[in-house]
C-alpha cells in the first residue's frame, strides 16, 4: 500500500481528502464531494459551460500529464454543436518511470476523478466519458468502478444527473494491458477502440475529431482531479497558489535516493532544492547529489549545480529540461551516469511501439551502443553517434515518445560528456546497479 | 442469457463479456479488458480465448491476435500461478530493484520470464509499475508490494508459497 506523507511546506488542495476513507461516497460528500458539479449544474444550462469554462481559465491550470497544456482552453477547442457524439477521455495510463501520484488520486480520493470527469464532460457538452487506467492498476481500477457504481445509485451519473430533467452523463472505467505508449494521447484512443496503442498524425487534434471521431477531451487524471476543488475555490483563488501562467498545485513524486521519498503537492513554482532537501530529507545517507531527472525519465537531467530553479512549466523549460509529470528523481553521487542513461533507453527501446522508423531504429541503435560502451567495448565515437542518433530522432515521429527516449539521452551525453569519456577509458565512475547477469541480458538484448 | 453457446468461459466471466460489449458505442472497445479478464480466469490467452472474443466482438481471429501481440501483460503461454513481476526501472533501480530481482531468481531458481517446475511461481522483470515512490516494488498478479528488502521478500515469497491457488 502506498505509504502517504507529508510536509509542513506543503500546500494542500487535492490532497486535502487524502488519508480519509473518501473512496467511500458518503464520506466523500461529507467533505464536500460532488459539491462543485452541483454549483455548476445550478448556474443552468445556459450559463454552465462557459462559468465552468471561464473559472478553469482563470485558474490558470496546465495539463499535469507533463505537456502543460492549459486546460480551460483545451475545453474551450471542443466545438459547440457536432453532428458526432463528444467524449471525455480521462487518462490514468500512468507509465512514466518517477511517476505514481496518479495511483495515490486513484487510491485515495476515487471520487474526484469521477467528479472531475462529469465536470468537463458538462463543459464541452458530452454525455459520456472514459476513465481509462494502465493493466497493472487493477486493485485501483475496482477502487474506481465501485466509486462509479456508487455515483450512478446515488443518481449522480446516468439519465437525469441530480435530477434534472434531459441532463445525462454516463461514466465508462477501462483496463489496459501493459504498454507505456498508450499513454500518448492518440495512441491512448486507439486502445480504447481495441487496437494496437499507435499514435495518430496531428492535425486534426482529439478536441475536433477524437474517440470514435468525435470531438474528444484528454486529460490527465491529476487534472480532472483537479477541476472540482479549482470550482469550489475560485479560479483566481487556485492561480494565487502558485507562479505566474502556472496556476495552483501539483503532486511531485520524489524518488530515488532521498531521505522520504513520497508524493507530496506542492505550489507550482517552489524550488527544486527546497523539494530535494526539505520536503524529500535530503539525500539518503547522507550523501552528495549528483544529478536531478525532474519530471520523470523524459526529461533531460539537471546537474547538482543547476537545481535553483522553480518547479513550473517556464522556469524548468528555461533551464533546459522539462517539468513533465513531476517525478523526481534523485541520483546521488554514487551513480553512474553512463548506467543510469543505459538504463533510461532500455525503458523506451521496450516501450517504443515501432509505428514510426525514427523512434523504432533510434532507440534500439542508441541503446545497442550505449550496452557496448557499458560492457567497455565503447569508442569514443560512440558518444558522438548516441547524440547523432538522438538528435535526428527529435521531432520526427507522429507522437512525442521519440523526443521522450531523444531529450533524456542528450542531456546524459551532454552533461556528463567527461564522465562517459572517462568511462570508455577504464575510469569508472559510481558503483554499478545492474548485476552481472543482467548484463548477459543486456548484451543479448533481450528483455 | 449469452450469445455464445458452449462458452469456454465461466458463466460469471461470460455474462461479464455480455455486458462489457453492450457499454461501449463500438463493441470493439471491449478487446483489450476482454483480453485481460479472460487472461485472469484461463492463465493465458489460447487459441480458444482469441476464437471466443473474436466471435464475440464481430472481428477476425487476426484481429485479436495483432492486439494481443501489442500489450505486455498478455501472454499466449501459462505464467505461474503467483506471477512475480520485480521493476528495475530507475527509481527502483536507485533503491535496489536489482538486488530484489537477483534474490528472486535464486530464491526461485528461475529466470526471467521462467515458470518454476511446479507451476506455482513464475518470474519477470518489468518496466515501471507505478510506485516509484515505495520503491523497489513488485507485484504479485496484480497485488503490490513495496518498499522491499531481500527479506521482505521472502517473507512474502513464504507467503504465496503457501497458498494453494487463485489470484
Amino acid at each position: 500500500m502506498p505509504r502517504l506523507v507529508s510536509h509542513p511546506e506543503e500546500a494542500i488542495v487535492l490532497k486535502r481528502r487524502w488519508g480519509q476513507g473518501a473512496a467511500d461516497i458518503d464520506k466523500y460528500i461529507a467533505l464536500d464531494g460532488y459539491k462543485a458539479v452541483q454549483n455548476a449544474i445550478a448556474k443552468g444550462m445556459e450559463a454552465m459551460p462557459g462559468w465552468i469554462i471561464d473559472t478553469m481559465k482563470a485558474s490558470g491550470l496546465r495539463g499535469r500529464g507533463g505537456a502543460g497544456f492549459p486546460t480551460g482552453m483545451k475545453w474551450s477547442f471542443v466545438p459547440k454543436t457536432s453532428p458526432k457524439p463528444k467524449y471525455v477521455l480521462v487518462n490514468g495510463d500512468e507509465s512514466e518511470p518517477g511517476t505514481c501520484k496518479d495511483h495515490v488520486i486513484f487510491r485515495e480520493d476515487p471520487h474526484s476523478v469521477v467528479e472531475g470527469t462529469m465536470i468537463a464532460g458538462l463543459a464541452i457538452g458530452a454525455k459520456m466519458g472514459f476513465i481509462y487506467l494502465r493493466g497493472e492498476y487493477r486493485y485501483l481500477l475496482n477502487i474506481v468502478e465501485k466509486a462509479v457504481a456508487d455515483a450512478y445509485a446515488k443518481g449522480f451519473l446516468g439519465k437525469n444527473i441530480f435530477g434534472v430533467e434531459g441532463l445525462d452523463f454516463d461514466i465508462v472505467t477501462q483496463t489496459g494491458a501493459g504498454a507505456y505508449e498508450v499513454g500518448e494521447e492518440s495512441a491512448l484512443m486507439e486502445s480504447l477502440e481495441g487496437k494496437r496503442g499507435v499514435p495518430r498524425i496531428k492535425p486534426p487534434f482529439p478536441a475536433v475529431v477524437g474517440l470514435y471521431g468525435g470531438p474528444t477531451v484528454i486529460n490527465n487524471a491529476e487534472t480532472i482531479a483537479s477541476a472540482p476543488h479549482i470550482l469550489l475555490m475560485g479560479g483566481p483563488e487556485y492561480a494565487a497558489l502558485g507562479s505566474e501562467r502556472n496556476g495552483g498545485t501539483r503532486l511531485f513524486g520524489i524518488s530515488g535516493h532521498v531521505e522520504r521519498p513520497g508524493v507530496y503537492e506542492l505550489p507550482m513554482g517552489y524550488s527544486l532544492r527546497k523539494a530535494i532537501y526539505e520536503v524529500g530529507g535530503g539525500i539518503k545517507g547522507g550523501k552528495q547529489l549528483k544529478a536531478v531527472v525532474p519530471g520523470g525519465a523524459s526529461c533531460p537531467v539537471l546537474r547538482a549545480d543547476e537545481i535553483d530553479v522553480g518547479l513550473d512549466f517556464d522556469q524548468m523549460g528555461k533551464a533546459g529540461t522539462m517539468l513533465g509529470s513531476g517525478g523526481i528523481v534523485v541520483l546521488d553521487e554514487t551513480v553512474s551516469i553512463v548506467e543510469f542513461a543505459l538504463r533510461t533507453i532500455k525503458f523506451y527501446q521496450h516501450e517504443s511501439c515501432g509505428w514510426c522508423i525514427p523512434c523504432r531504429e533510434g532507440t534500439d541503435w542508441i541503446k545497442k551502443t550505449l550496452t557496448r560502451v557499458y560492457l567497455d567495448g565503447g569508442q569514443k565515437k560512440d558518444i558522438d553517434n548516441v547524440q547523432y542518433l538522438a538528435e535526428n530522432m527529435m521531432g520526427r515521429t507522429f507522437c512525442p515518445l521519440g523526443d521522450a527516449a531523444a531529450m533524456p539521452t542528450l542531456g546524459f551525453v551532454k552533461k556528463f560528456r567527461k564522465e562517459f569519456e572517462d568511462y570508455i577509458e577504464g575510469k569508472k565512475a559510481g558503483t554499478p546497479l545492474m548485476t552481472t547477469e543482467s548484463e548477459h541480458e543486456l548484451a543479448g538484448a533481450a528483455h | 442469457m449469452s450469445i455464445i453457446t458452449n462458452s469456454i468461459f465461466s458463466p460469471e466471466l461470460a455474462a461479464r463479456f455480455d455486458k462489457l460489449v453492450t457499454l461501449y458505442p463500438v463493441k470493439r472497445s471491449a478487446l483489450i479488458p476482454m483480453l485481460l479478464y479472460a487472461q485472469d480466469e484461463v492463465g493465458y490467452i489460447s487459441e480458444a480465448v482469441v476464437q471466443e472474443i473474436a466471435k464475440r466482438l464481430d472481428l477476425f481471429d487476426l484481429d485479436v491476435r495483432s492486439v494481443l501481440s501489442y500489450y505486455s501483460m498478455l501472454r499466449t503461454k501459462p505464467a505461474g500461478k503467483f506471477n512475480i513481476q520485480v521493476c528495475t526501472n530507475i527509481s527502483c533501480m536507485l533503491r535496489g530493484g536489482y538486488e530484489i530481482l537477483d534474490h528472486c531468481k535464486a530464491k526461485l531458481g528461475i529466470g526471467h520470464k521462467q515458470v518454476t517446475p511446479d507451476g506455482h511461481f513464475s518470474l519477470e522483470e518489468v518496466e515501471c509499475i507505478g510506485a516509484c515512490c515505495w520503491a523497489p516494488a513488485m507485484q504479485v498478479n496484480y497485488d503490490f508490494h513495496e518498499e522491499l528488502t531481500p527479506a521482505k521478500v521472502d517473507e512474502v515469497l513464504a507467503d504465496y508459497a503457501s497458498r494453494k491457488a487463485g489470484k
